[in-house]
């Protein structure tokens, strides 16, 4: 196990090093000039310049990432140009470990920004993670029990105009009818859970049924699949023969064995979601990691983008190790060496 | 009772016929409503789609010009209940432009389908070759092209999309030295393609290394067949149920995306009608004229539930193993 472990380790690194060297190529080699974005409307040569000197970007593409590379593990001091750090010191800004970069359009450094979008993304992830496994894999449980039969119908109909539901459609819709509308919930802004967690739920409720809602669907679906499958296996039989109740039937011998897929498919989306709920960010002017995202699209902020996409897929990667090494945990019969 | 049953039954008995894999699919399709329902609104919808610049060009739809005699007041919002709604506009017209919204939603269907099929395409063209080189070849080569598909599916799709859309976008417009609306909309099949082909990878792959043990490829082997002759001429047949099953689960993710990503402001943009230009525009309408957002947007929906349900028909009617009852 320890070996599985370590080995998965090294997959991560090796992985999350190429991720971020293909994001690089891809961003800094194109033919955009990312300083051209530093500066606005009134843009003068020797601005662009200093700018451009400022951030790096006067260096080739393998320095600045070599540069960005140490920055991740021991941090780094902005402006990246020593002439300029003796000529202004009052200007430098030290961006500690794990720095991610300089904003060129906020000018300040992306751990900052990070720092408060995160907070709503998380809180996002964790309760529409909490909804839709709740009624997702419920719902699967009822349908799967029911099979064929009009609660089976009706969830599984449910499920599928849940998963064709455009997310931005829902949240649009939710937003207009019981926000402005119907007044039910405040129109939603963001309120740190440790401020009040009562207002922190309301402001989020919105976007959490928005994301759930399409999740929730595709864990219908999994959980019914998987569950029929293990319902109908010979030790079920057994356990009902023997006279178990039905709840511990259906708990301990039956969910068990179905839970494997389903904690995968989780694990996964899970980490994806904790990178930024992009759509539910935007629709609901949440300002967490996707709408950072956006944002930073939007204004050509080529630094803030790559870190994003490092961000993201680090999540996603993570999530993938964390799930193969859980497997192992779940499911007594799945062998790691 | 039971003897003229059998009669009966005797009397319309016909001779006992082998039924190709595909006349038990079509049964099962045919038995099974909902994926009739969902059948008949696919070939609706496509068919409005292919028909749409025929239509634009007889005059029957409108979806470009602007007729401002339909909208008035305060921010030109449209004259008439439920955003304009009329017996010559079925959806309204749009807030400002006064153009007609179903004329825009039809058209709009050739542009987004267009991109959702070639970007399916690209997918599964990429997706099949890289699946069954990887799963005949095994070794080395599967296991570098299981790593690359890995490495594909570790980026953040809709993120990258948005992210690439900046630098793309841009250089195809250099390349093609025209306005946005082609490059933009080749950026969404090629990059939507990109990302989707690592899912049929894992399918065919799967796929292939069952089948690459039976006894036909040995058999076609053991006679010296070529290569590309065992991998097109021998596997291929045997994967175009998966291969039709996913791309019709994937089409309308596809469509999806599209949608989403025009609301973003990102990929292809108004004046050229799709799913995602003709939301994105809505949205700052939303709640002056939600009418507007909430049209094209139930038309979405549509086309994607129609999509889906005509996948799961068309998996559970070419899974051996499903139990129909």
């Amino acid at each position: 196990m320890f070996y599985y472990i370590l080995r998965r380790l090294t997959a991560v690194v090796v992985m999350l090093f190429l991720i971020t060297a293909t994001t690089f190529a891809l961003f800094f080699a194109s033919p955009l000039d990312p300083a051209r974005y530093t500066c606005g409307k009134n843009c003068t040569t020797s601005i662009l310049e200093g700018n451009r000197q400022a951030l790096g970007f006067d260096q080739p593409v393998y320095v600045q990432y070599g540069k960005f590379v140490a920055g991740l593990f021991v941090g780094r001091d902005y402006p990246d140009n020593e002439q300029l750090r003796k000529d202004f010191p009052a200007q430098i800004v030290h961006c500690p470990a794990p720095c991610l970069g300089y904003s060129t359009t906020q000018h300040r450094t992306i751990n900052e920004m990070v720092a408060e979008a995160w907070p709503i993304s998380l809180s996002i992830a964790i309760g529409a993670f909490t909804i839709w496994m709740i009624v997702g894999v419920g719902g699967g449980i009822i349908a799967a029990l029911n099979k064929g039969k009009w609660q089976d119908r009706l969830i599984v109909g449910a499920a599928l105009v849940g998963f064709s539901l455009p997310t931005f459609f829902v949240g649009l819709t939710l937003l207009y009818f019981v926000s402005i509308q119907w007044g039910l919930v405040p129109i939603p802004s963001y309120v740190p859970f440790l401020e009040s967690p009562w207002r922190w739920a309301q402001n989020l409720i919105l976007p959490w049924i928005t994301l759930a809602l399409f999740f929730a669907a595709s864990y219908v679906r999994l959980t019914r699949a998987y569950m029929i499958e293990t319902m109908s296996e010979d030790y079920i039989r057994t356990a009902k023969a023997k006279g178990l109740a039905p709840g511990a039937v259906i708990f301990r011998h039956g969910l068990r064995a179905a839970m494997t897929p389903i904690v995968t498919a989780a694990g996964l989306d899970l980490g994806g979601l904790l990178g930024g709920a992009i759509i539910t960010e935007s629709v609901f002017g949440m300002h967490g990691l996707g709408f950072l995202a956006v944002h930073s699209v939007t204004y050509m902020d080529l630094p803030t983008i790559v870190a994003m996409v490092m961000i993201v897929s680090s999540f996603i990667v993570i999530a993938n190790m964390l799930v193969d090494i859980t497997y192992g945990f779940i499911d007594p019969r799945v062998k790691v060496a | 009772m039971a003897d003229t049953i059998a009669i009966e039954a005797r009397a319309v008995a016909v001779p006992i016929a082998g039924r190709t894999p595909w006349q038990i699919t079509k049964a099962r399709i045919q038995r099974d409503k909902i994926t009739m329902v969902a059948l008949g609104a696919a070939i609706f919808f496509v068919a409005l789609a292919v028909l749409a610049p025929a239509l634009t060009a007889l005059g029957i739809i409108d979806p470009m010009n602007n007729h401002t005699e339909l909208v008035g007041g305060l921010g030109s919002m449209p004259i008439g209940p439920f955003g304009g709604v009329s017996l010559q506009h079925w959806m309204g017209v749009e807030p400002g432009t006064g153009r007609d919204i179903f004329s825009r939603v039809v058209s709009g269907l050739t542009v987004s389908l267009t991109v959702a099929m070639l970007a399916v395409l690209l997918s599964v063209v990429i997706g099949t070759i890289i699946g069954i080189i990887s799963g005949t070849a095994g070794g080395r080569v599967d296991w570098f092209f299981s790593r690359i598909t890995d490495f594909v599916l570790s980026f953040p799709q809709t993120l990258m999309l948005i992210a690439l859309s900046t630098i793309v976008i841009d250089v195809l417009q250099l390349a093609f030295n025209t306005d946005r609306t082609i490059p933009s909309m080749v950026f969404m099949i090629l990059v939507m393609g990109f990302f989707g082909w690592p899912y049929f990878a894992r399918i065919i792959r799967g796929q292939v290394l069952s089948l690459k043990e039976r006894e036909f490829i040995e058999a076609a082997r053991s006679l010296g067949a070529k290569r590309w002759r065992i991998y097109f001429t021998e596997l291929l047949p045997h994967l175009w149920a998966p291969i039709l099953v996913y791309t019709t689960l994937i089409m309308p993710q596809n469509i999806a995306t599209e949608a989403a990503l025009g609301f973003l402001g990102v990929g292809i943009q108004s004046p050229t009608p799709s799913f995602g230009s003709i939301l994105n525009d809505s949205v700052n309408y939303a709640l002056a004229d939600p009418a507007y957002f909430l049209f094209p947007g139930t038309t979405l929906f549509l086309v994607v539930l129609s999509f889906n349900l005509l996948g799961d028909g068309l998996r559970d009617a070419l899974d051996p193993k499903a139990d129909r009852q």
